[in-house]
């Protein structure tokens, strides 16, 4: 259960500014790619493509090799193989049990299986005890390792993390990491992080790349990317500085 | 004395029927045509809106007026026999009612926030799941849109007057009787219904204001 990604010439404008230029990447299946670059590069745009919330306005967005079908039952389909996990995510009112286990229902699981699900989801990510909690009275820290158990529930085969622990404490921001790692060594899922956390992608990374002005500048090996990056700009990034 | 207290019932009981079945029939209509409006892109819907907003200010009378001249004799629907009668009335008062209750349903669902749609979809729910997910959020608005129209129906006088006729023991309402009554100069018995309308909004409201804190966000 994992799945490829291959990016060719995505493109996408916001008010006539062009934020993406033409991105080409391929994140492999079961690999864990972490997308780094500053803040307003189009990290977000580009997630956001990817999982049908914006319409590319130009270039191919491919799943295990093919575009997605444009019959919605089976593009309902492949959106079901996907799972995502926004940098402020928005809880439905109700309980925690209720929002983990949404994604569960509208795919008809029920009864014992629907429990079990969201009940070990919610351990996994250190809130079984709240299971019955409303949601609204959540931490942040809390509230975003509810959305990453919803997220997981349903065993999504393409995971997409967009700064996801952004403005967490040190000890959130460690639970949610082991988390996704958990999970993908869990089910061998592939992973897309966006971040602009260095630490974090060097932690929970195999492949890294760099995206800035538009396009992919770089991508390697998680250790090469931050030893021996072969792009200026990269270097630049990875050692703290603007890249520009 | 026996008699009177007769008519008041009847008269009562009258325009709670008319009332209850004409916001029922309103929001059996108008609740998922709002909701499917208002899940659409508003730039494709823009006109659509435009006439609803504008119904939303259609004067009784004229709705009156309309319903009148379709169940009339001559009119396309006069074989139905359904003018001066309750039913009538209803469909006088559902013509009134729908267009706000719509009105409302559409504007509460299109300003439910983005991201709860959103989210909604990155979590793989088809169109109906979203569909039920933003009533959901957007409960307590179309619970005060309920409210509203049967505000307006309880309060409605000139289509029920047009289309029921104010036939005695047959089509007389509250609101319709305080008319006439005051134009008989009989002040007492206008203010012994109008504090009945009153005292009937209270319950209703009463029970629409809880149901509305159930579904608050």
């Amino acid at each position: 259960m994992t799945m490829f990604l291959e990016l060719e010439g995505l493109r996408k404008d916001f008010d006539g500014r062009r934020v993406l230029q033409g991105v080409d990447l391929r994140v492999e299946p079961g690999e864990v790619f972490a997308l780094v670059g500053p803040s307003g590069v189009g990290k977000t745009t580009l997630l956001r493509c990817v999982d049908f919330l914006l319409r590319p306005d130009g270039g191919r967005v491919r799943f295990d090799g093919r575009e997605a079908p444009r019959a919605p039952s089976e593009r309902l389909a492949l959106r079901r193989r996907i799972g995502m996990v926004p940098q402020n995510p928005l809880l439905f009112r109700g309980s925690l049990f209720y929002n983990v286990s949404f994604g569960l229902c509208v795919r008809g699981v029920e009864g014992s299986e629907l429990e079990d699900r969201t009940l070990a989801a919610l351990t996994a990510v250190g809130l079984r005890d709240l299971a019955q909690a409303k949601a609204s009275g959540l931490s942040a820290g809390e509230a975003q390792r509810v959305a990453f158990a919803r997220a997981m529930v349903v065993n999504p085969e393409l995971l997409l993390l967009d700064e996801c622990t952004a403005n967490l404490d040190p000890a959130n921001v460690a639970l949610l990491e082991a988390a996704i790692v958990g999970y993908h060594r869990q089910t061998g899922a592939t992973v897309l992080v966006v971040t602009h956390n260095l630490f974090q992608a060097k932690r929970v990374a195999h492949r890294a790349g760099f995206l800035f002005g538009g396009h992919i500048v770089e991508t390697a090996d998680v250790e090469a990317f931050f030893t021996n990056p072969t792009d200026a700009r990269t270097r630049a990034f990875v050692r703290g500085e603007m890249p520009y | 004395m026996l008699t009177v207290a007769g008519d008041i019932v009847g008269i009562t009981l009258l325009s709670l029927l008319v009332c209850a079945t004409s916001t029922l029939i309103a929001t059996l209509i108008a609740v998922p045509v709002g909701v499917a409006l208002g899940l659409r892109e508003v730039g494709s819907q823009r006109l659509l809106r435009n006439i609803l907003f504008t119904l939303y200010g259609l004067p009784p009378v004229l709705a009156g007026l309309l319903v009148f001249l379709l169940l009339s004799r001559s009119g396309p629907l006069g074989g139905l026999s359904l003018l001066y009668t309750p039913l009538g009335m209803v469909i006088a008062q559902v013509v009134v009612v729908t267009p706000i209750i719509l009105g409302i349903t559409m504007s509460v669902v299109a300003t439910v926030e983005r991201r709860v749609k959103e989210t909604a979809f990155v979590l793989g729910a088809d169109r109906w799941q979203l569909s039920v997910t933003v009533v959901r959020r957007g409960l307590a608005g179309i619970v005060t849109a309920v409210m509203v129209g049967f505000g307006r129906a309880i309060s409605e006088v000139g289509a029920v007057f047009i289309v029921g006729g104010h036939i005695e023991g047959q089509t007389q309402v509250l609101t319709t009787t305080i008319i006439t009554d005051i134009s008989q100069a009989d002040y007492g018995h206008a203010v012994s219904l109008g504090v009945i309308l009153l005292v009937i909004a209270a319950i209703v409201y009463s029970f629409l204001y809880r149901l509305q804190e159930r579904t608050m966000p």
